[in-house]
């Protein structure tokens, strides 16, 4: 089979990549090896909502136009929205074609398939930033008697056998798993190290209008100043819920839940946390303060101090005193959330570097040919969201057609 | 890269230097693999003096300018000299320097020129620990706490940052908060 070009992955990324194409004519095929948005299907926890409001759930050509702008979709409802663009945009979509091997070949690509080979001009990689999860080594230490699971395997607490749980990491798959063990009446620990505190609201306005408005979701990668540690940085600690709250350490420890430092080692039958929380909890404090300072000069600047409430600061993070070291025997369950990765193990070795890093520039490969796009600050620091993608798909649709077009196609 | 750096501010600290090797080490990372030495002998009841001179890092052996030497002892009060300090002051002596340096080049490169920096540093010990009176009392610090007090050219939030960002990129903040593994053997 023959194509110029095979986008692979039929979620956000790969559809807005399927419209931009078809914009400009270049005959394609989306290959999903399950359904249209599948890791929303069955790799998520049943009462996740998306961290972004509908209004701001745009995608190229298609936008929420229900009646509650300000809420959150649910699972079930982003499942819906991405299927019913992948039908309003009529994307030539593969359902349940698992891709084995992408293979450079001259001046192309090779595509094997568990439902044959494609052959190619060039290849879109948009099967998502949260593939695997990412795992510390800790989590090799612990004992066979405690039950283990990754944020991608949590469902719901009734999936979990009676006992305590102690949940490593607090952005917000962490954060939210957390909360909702302890309000489901569970006695809950939670393993802190590096993240981004943030109110789901200021002066009315969700956080994500602001950070929009401020221009700080369109900062561009060739633009910021260190861009791998802005690629590395945590996700927001956020929870998109109806009723719009703040989940954040204050939260945590008000509803309940120990919180402690960075899961370090598990020494016989004790669990050891990092000592730096306090110092992390400070920086988290002090960038939080000083984006909301960054927000209120904008309002200032642009006139909105009228129209909105003044400005209030959220409390700053108390946690009291927090052990370093706590009895793994009280745990029954560790749930480890400790973040994702993309996984690339189908693509040709050609388009990695010796240190096993995809060399590219804003997801335009060194391997000529080859796109990624839904990556963290992949082109901006929206990359990722539902609502940045669009325009990380259009400049990489422009590349790729002169890419076919140099190769006279 | 881009800096902020303000070409007035003179903390004595070369930070252009520093960023080169960051981005040196970022492309080759096998010579990120550094290997600190000291050697310790003892001098005479709890009296001992350790020499520091090699290190190796950047794919080679390294010397000191000269070697440096160390030396700890107990105090009078626990039926010794007082020859030197303790270990455990030493410990704090070497995180409140990796901080304080932490400070000046975050400084620099943030562009706040320093006129003073001042820390005060505590640890709270219960020697009821290392004396194995109860064995729950740990032997090390139940906790250490540092003030720093800085006269610089910045707000108190930026003061702040900055202190917390030396935390962020201490050696010895991290050695001291998070567990290491430690191996002593007979040779």
């Amino acid at each position: 089979m023959r194509t110029p070009v095979v986008v692979i992955g039929a979620g956000q990324a790969g559809l807005a990549m399927s419209h931009h194409l078809a914009g400009r004519g270049i005959d394609h095929v989306v290959l999903d090896r399950g359904e249209v948005a599948q890791s929303w299907r069955n790799e998520r926890w049943d009462s996740l909502r998306l961290l972004t409001p509908n209004w701001m759930t745009r995608l190229p050509g298609h936008r929420y136009e229900g009646p509650d702008p300000d809420g959150f979709m649910d699972k079930n409802e982003t499942v819906a929205f991405l299927d019913g663009y992948g039908r309003s945009i009529g994307a030539p979509v593969h359902t349940h074609v698992d891709v084995e091997q992408v293979t450079a070949r001259a001046g192309g690509f090779e595509v094997a398939t568990d439902q044959g080979t494609w052959t190619c001009d060039a290849v879109v990689a948009a099967t998502g930033a949260s593939s695997e999860p990412r795992l510390p080594a800790v989590a090799a230490e612990l004992p066979g008697r405690v039950d283990q699971l990754t944020a991608l395997q949590y469902r719901n607490p009734d999936q979990l056998r009676d006992g305590e749980v102690l949940v490593v990491g607090a952005s917000a798959s962490g954060a939210q798993i957390a909360d909702e063990l302890r309000r489901s009446g569970r006695q809950v620990a939670i393993a802190v190290g590096e993240h981004v505190r943030l109110p789901r609201t200021h002066r009315g306005r969700d956080i994500h209008w602001w950070m929009d408005a401020i221009g700080q979701l369109d900062e561009r990668y060739d633009e910021v100043d260190d861009i791998n540690r802005a690629r590395r940085l945590p996700s927001l600690q956020l929870v998109g819920s109806p009723e719009r709250r703040t989940l954040d350490l204050n939260a945590l420890c008000a509803s309940g839940v120990d919180v402690v430092g960075k899961l370090m080692r598990i020494v016989g039958q004790k669990a050891q946390f990092s000592g730096a929380l306090g110092n992390l909890v400070a920086n988290a404090d002090l960038k939080l303060y000083r984006l909301l300072a960054r927000i209120d000069e904008f309002a200032s600047d642009n006139d909105l101090d009228g129209e909105l409430p003044e400005p209030t600061a959220p409390a700053p993070t108390m946690l009291g005193t927090v052990p370093t070291e706590l009895e793994l025997g009280r745990f029954a369950t560790v749930i480890w959330a400790t973040g994702y990765r993309p996984s690339y193990s189908w693509l040709d070795r050609a388009a990695f570097d010796q240190y096993g890093r995809i060399v590219h520039d804003g997801g335009v490969c060194a391997l000529s040919g080859l796109y990624l796009l839904g990556l963290p600050f992949l082109r901006r620091r929206k990359s990722s969201f539902i609502d940045g993608v669009g325009a990380d798909a259009a400049e990489l649709a422009g590349h790729l057609h002169a890419h076919l077009d140099n190769r006279g196609l | 890269m881009s800096t902020t750096q303000n070409p007035v501010v003179d903390n004595g600290v070369n930070v252009q230097a520093l960023l080169g090797a960051r981005q040196a080490l970022t492309d080759a990372p096998p010579a990120a693999q550094f290997q600190w030495r000291a050697s310790c002998e003892w001098v005479k009841g709890t009296h001992s003096r350790t020499t520091i001179s090699g290190f190796s890092g950047l794919g080679q052996e390294h010397s000191h300018r000269q070697p440096y030497t160390v030396e700890s002892d107990h105090p009078e009060v626990f039926a010794s000299e007082d020859n030197a300090a303790t270990p455990p002051e030493i410990v704090l002596a070497a995180l409140a320097s990796c901080l304080t340096g932490g400070i000046a080049t975050v400084a620099t490169h943030r562009g706040i020129q320093l006129r003073s920096v001042t820390a005060t540093i505590e640890g709270a010990m219960d020697l009821q620990g290392i004396l194995g009176i109860d064995s729950d009392v740990r032997n090390g610090f139940n906790g250490i706490k540092v003030t720093y007090a800085i006269d610089a050219d910045a707000s108190k939030a930026d003061i702040e940052a900055l202190v917390a960002q030396s935390q962020k990129r201490s050696a010895v903040f991290d050695i001291i908060a998070n567990p290491t593994t430690v191996q002593v053997d007979v040779a």
